[in-house]
C-alpha cells in the first residue's frame, strides 16, 4: 500500500498561531522598558537585584521544573524579573536569589508546575522575603553620588545584616503614611517614576504602555486591570472624600506597586479566573483590600497581600462564574411563574 | 465588519477562501467505479433493492430509506452492480456501500422524470418527494430534509432561514452556488416555504461574500418575502443555533429543535438542489464541491457525482504536491482527517481539503496556563477548560452532569484558540465515546 497519508489527526485541523511560549516571551519584552527605566534610575544596583532574583528562579526551574523545556516556556523568567521588581535597589542580592529560590519552589514547582499554582509565584517569593528580611525589604536608600555608585549594601554577605551607610528615604506611600508632615508626593512624579521606589514600580507611565501592548496583543485580560484601578479610585475617592483617609484617589493609583501589580502580577494567567465575569470580581476583590490594607494595615503597601488572598478565592470566583449554557434559562427564570 | 449581526464569542481563523473562491464550478469526468455507502445521512441506513450483476441507469433508485429518519440512495452514473460490501467510510468505519462499476460507453443522458414538476405536487405530498429524492442537508450534517420539513406540530414554523454563511475557512462551494445558481436557491426557497406553509425567509451571507450578497439581492424574486443578511465574518456561525442567534437574536434551548424557537435553518445548496431535483426531475446525485488547500495541484470548484473515490478525485485535480500533509472531508475546524483514498464522495462532503505540511504543523501542547481563550471562544457558553480538567483525568460524568458535556457541538474553537494546544475538542469527542462505551458494557 502506498495509500499512507503522512498525517491522520482529529478536527480542528488548524491551530491560531497563538502560543503559550509566545504569550510569556512578550510579556518578557513587555517589561524590558520597565527594567530599563529602574536602571536609568537606580543604577547597577537595579541590574543587579534583578539578575540575582532571576537567577534564583531559573536555577530552581531548571533542577525541580516538572516538564520538559521548561526553562525555554519563558515563565520562570517573567516570575524572576517581577520578583526583582518588586524589591528595593539597595536589596542584598543573596536574598533576592533565595526570594527567587523560595517563590519558584514553593510558590509553583511544589504545586506541579506551570498552570497548576494557585498563587503568583513572585509575590509567594516577595511574601517570603517580607516575612524573613522586614527591615531590609523596606529600607530604601536615598538617591546619591553619582549613577553608577551602588545603593545600599547589594553585596552584603549571608546572614550578616547589610550595612545602610547612606540616608534612607521614605517611598511615597511611606512618606504620606508614617511620615511627619504627610507631604502628597505630585501624581505628576509619581507617574514619570522620578520618586523613590522599588526598582519596578516607580514609572506608572512605562507600566501602562507595557500593560496596553500586551493587552492590544491579547496577552493580557485588560478587565482585570479595569476593574482595579476603578475599584481603587472609587473606593479610595470615597473614603477621602469622607475625610477617613489621608490618600487622595489618584495618588493611590500611581503609587507603590499599584501598576505593576495590576498589569503584571493580577493578570497572571493562572492565578485569575477564568471568565471576564470572574476577573472582574478579582479585579474588584484587590481594589478594595489594597485600599483597605493601605488606609489601616500596618505596612504603608498592600497590593501583595491583597493579590495573594484574591489568588486564593479564585477556585471559588472560578466556580461562582460558571457561564450559562446557550438557550439555557436560569434558575430562577425556571421558577417564575409563567 | 463591526456592526453587522452576528452571535456572542466563536472565533476568526485565516478563511483562505480566495483559493478556489473565484474559480467556476466545472464537471469532473465521470470515474470508472462509484461505491455508494448505504449511510450517507443521519438516521438509518438505507435498504439495497439491487443485486451484484444488475445493470442500472444514472437516478435509479438502488436502496430505499428504511424508517422515517432514513434517506435513499440512488446510482449517480450508469454501470453494473459488481458487489455489495463493507467499503471504507469517510466516517472511519466500514460500512455496506453498493460498487458500481461505470459504463464507459454510457453517455450518462438524463432519463424521463421520476420527481414530478414541483408545482402539480400538494403541499402536504412536497417533502414525500423530497424523501424519494433522497435529500439531505447538505451543509455537513446530512440529517434527511424531509424529516427537517415536517416540524413537531406543537412548535410551529414562522421563518425559514437560509444558511449562505459558509464559515468554515477555504470552503467556497455554497459561495459557488449563490453565484451560479442563484435561481435555484430561490426556486428551493420558495418549494421549502410551500412545504412548510409559510411565506417568511431570511438569506444569511457572511460579509466575506460580497459578490454572493449582491447576485442573491439583484435576482430576488419580488413576489417573495425574503431578505438578504449580511453577518459578520466568525466561525461556527453557519452552525444552526449560532445563524438563528445572529439573525433573530433568540436562543435555542440545549436539546431542542430550531422549531422550538420557531425557525427552521437549511443550507442554499440543499435549496439549490431541492430546486435541481424538481427541475430536473432527476435525485439528488451530484453536488458542487471545493477541492482545496496548498496540498493539491489544481484547486478548484467541482460538479461530482457522490460515490466518486477520493484517489480520482485528486487524479482529476492534478494530483499531490510534495508537501501535502493531510487529508480531509470538509473543513479545517470540523472536516474529517482521511486515512484511505478509496473512500467515497458523500452527499454531505462540501469540500475536500488537502492541508500542506505548512497548515498543518504539530505544536508541541504545553500544560494549561488557565488563560481563560477557550471561555471567550466558545459559542455556547461552555467551561472548555473545566471539561478538558475532567475528561484528562477519566471522569466523564462530571462533564456531562456538571459541564454540559451534550451540549457541545465540538465546532473547534477551544482547540483553535488554546495558546497550549491542548486538544479540548478531540478530548470531548473521546469523552463522549468513552460514555458510549460505558452505557454500553
Amino acid at each position: 500500500m502506498t495509500d499512507s497519508i503522512v498525517k491522520l489527526t482529529a478536527s480542528p485541523h488548524v491551530r491560531s498561531d497563538d502560543s503559550t511560549v509566545k504569550i510569556m516571551w512578550s510579556v518578557v519584552l513587555s517589561l524590558l522598558p520597565v527594567i530599563a527605566a529602574s536602571i536609568w534610575f537606580f543604577g547597577p544596583s537595579a541590574f543587579f537585584v534583578l539578575l540575582a532574583s532571576t537567577a534564583g528562579c531559573l536555577v530552581t526551574e531548571r533542577l525541580f521544573g516538572s516538564h520538559r523545556g521548561s526553562l525555554a516556556d519563558g515563565s520562570a523568567m517573567i516570575t524572576g524579573l517581577l520578583l526583582g521588581l518588586t524589591l528595593p535597589p539597595g536589596f542584598p542580592l543573596w536574598m533576592a536569589f533565595l526570594g527567587g529560590v523560595f517563590g519558584m519552589a514553593f510558590g509553583k514547582i511544589i504545586f506541579g508546575g506551570l498552570g497548576q499554582n494557585i498563587f503568583n509565584p513572585a509575590l509567594v517569593g516577595r511574601a517570603f522575603l517580607q516575612a524573613a528580611f522586614p527591615v531590609a525589604i523596606t529600607t530604601w536608600p536615598a538617591k546619591s553620588g553619582q549613577w553608577w555608585s551602588l545603593q545600599g549594601d547589594n553585596f552584603a554577605l549571608p546572614f550578616m545584616s547589610p550595612v545602610v551607610d547612606t540616608a534612607t528615604a521614605a517611598t511615597p506611600l511611606g512618606h504620606l503614611k508614617f511620615g511627619d508632615d504627610s507631604v502628597v508626593t505630585p501624581v505628576i512624579d509619581l507617574f514619570l517614576g522620578t520618586t523613590g521606589g522599588s526598582l519596578g514600580e516607580t514609572s506608572a507611565l512605562l507600566i501602562l504602555l507595557g500593560g496596553i501592548y500586551l493587552a492590544y496583543r491579547g496577552h493580557l485580560n485588560w478587565h482585570i486591570p479595569l476593574s482595579i484601578f476603578v475599584t481603587t479610585f472609587a473606593v479610595s475617592g470615597l473614603f477621602f472624600a469622607l475625610g477617613i483617609s489621608q490618600f487622595p484617589p489618584l495618588f493611590m493609583l500611581f503609587s507603590g506597586g499599584m501598576m505593576l501589580g495590576a498589569f503584571y502580577m493580577a493578570t497572571d494567567m493562572v492565578t485569575s479566573p477564568l471568565s471576564n465575569k470572574g476577573c472582574w470580581l478579582f479585579g474588584f476583590g484587590i481594589g478594595f483590600l489594597v485600599v483597605i490594607i493601605r488606609i489601616w494595615g500596618g505596612l504603608p503597601e498592600g497590593m501583595m497581600y491583597a493579590i495573594l488572598l484574591m489568588n486564593a478565592l479564585v477556585p471559588f470566583i472560578n466556580r461562582a462564574t460558571q457561564p450559562r449554557p446557550f438557550g439555557s434559562v436560569s434558575k430562577k427564570q425556571e421558577e417564575a411563574p409563567k | 465588519m463591526k456592526g453587522l449581526l452576528s452571535f456572542k464569542n466563536g472565533v476568526h481563523p485565516p478563511e483562505n477562501k480566495d483559493i478556489t473562491a473565484g474559480i467556476a464550478s466545472r464537471r469532473l469526468p465521470f470515474p470508472d467505479e462509484v461505491v455508494l455507502p448505504l449511510s450517507q445521512h443521519i438516521g438509518t441506513p438505507a435498504k439495497s433493492l439491487v443485486q451484484a450483476g444488475d445493470h442500472v441507469e444514472r437516478g435509479d433508485v438502488i436502496a430505499e430509506a428504511s424508517g422515517f429518519i432514513s434517506s435513499a440512495v440512488h446510482a449517480t452514473a450508469s454501470g453494473t452492480i459488481t458487489s455489495i460490501e463493507l467499503w471504507p467510510h469517510p466516517g472511519g468505519t466500514m460500512v455496506p456501500s453498493i460498487r458500481i462499476a461505470v459504463d464507459p460507453y454510457s453517455t450518462q443522458l438524463q432519463r424521463p422524470r421520476i420527481v414530478p414538476r414541483w408545482e402539480d405536487v400538494p403541499e402536504e405530498d412536497l417533502s414525500k418527494e423530497i424523501a424519494r429524492a433522497g435529500i439531505v442537508g447538505l451543509g455537513g450534517a446530512a440529517f434527511p430534509s424531509h424529516v427537517k420539513l415536517n416540524p413537531p406540530k406543537d412548535q410551529p414554523v414562522e421563518l425559514l432561514l437560509l444558511n449562505g454563511c459558509e464559515c468554515e475557512p477555504y470552503l467556497t462551494s455554497d459561495h459557488r452556488t449563490m453565484l451560479e445558481q442563484p435561481e435555484k436557491v430561490y426556486l428551493g426557497i420558495r418549494i421549502a416555504l410551500k412545504a412548510l406553509g409559510i411565506s417568511q425567509a431570511v438569506i444569511g451571507i457572511e460579509a466575506n461574500k460580497p459578490d454572493a450578497i449582491a447576485m442573491m439581492r439583484n435576482t430576488a424574486p419580488e413576489d417573495l418575502d425574503v431578505t438578504i443578511q449580511p453577518l459578520q465574518v466568525k466561525y461556527p456561525q453557519g452552525a444552526e443555533k449560532m445563524l438563528i442567534k445572529a439573525v433573530t437574536g433568540r436562543e435555542v434551548p440545549p436539546g431542542a429543535l430550531p422549531a422550538k424557537v420557531g425557525t427552521l435553518v437549511q443550507n442554499v445548496a440543499t435549496a439549490a438542489n431541492v430546486a435541481t431535483v424538481f427541475e430536473t426531475g432527476q435525485p439528488l446525485i451530484e453536488r458542487i464541491i471545493t477541492v482545496t488547500g496548498r496540498g493539491i495541484r489544481q484547486p478548484g470548484n467541482w460538479v461530482i457525482p457522490f460515490g466518486t473515490r477520493l484517489r480520482d478525485v485528486i487524479r482529476h485535480c492534478g494530483g499531490l504536491n510534495e508537501d501535502a500533509a493531510e487529508i480531509v472531508f470538509g473543513g479545517p475546524m470540523m472536516g474529517l482527517g482521511q486515512a484511505n483514498l478509496d473512500v467515497p464522495i458523500l452527499k454531505a462532503t462540501g469540500g475536500i481539503l488537502v492541508l500542506s505540511r505548512d497548515e498543518c504543523k504539530q505544536q508541541e501542547i504545553m500544560p494549561c496556563i488557565r488563560c481563560g481563550k477557550c471561555l471567550d471562544a466558545c459559542p455556547i457558553f461552555l467551561n472548555p477548560q473545566l471539561m478538558g480538567a475532567l475528561a484528562k483525568a477519566g471522569r466523564y460524568e462530571e462533564m456531562v452532569t456538571d459541564a454540559h458535556l451534550n451540549d457541545c457541538m465540538l465546532c473547534g474553537c477551544c482547540s483553535y484558540v488554546c495558546p497550549s494546544n491542548i486538544p479540548l475538542s478531540q478530548l470531548f469527542t473521546m469523552s463522549r465515546t468513552q460514555l458510549k462505551k460505558l452505557a454500553a458494557s
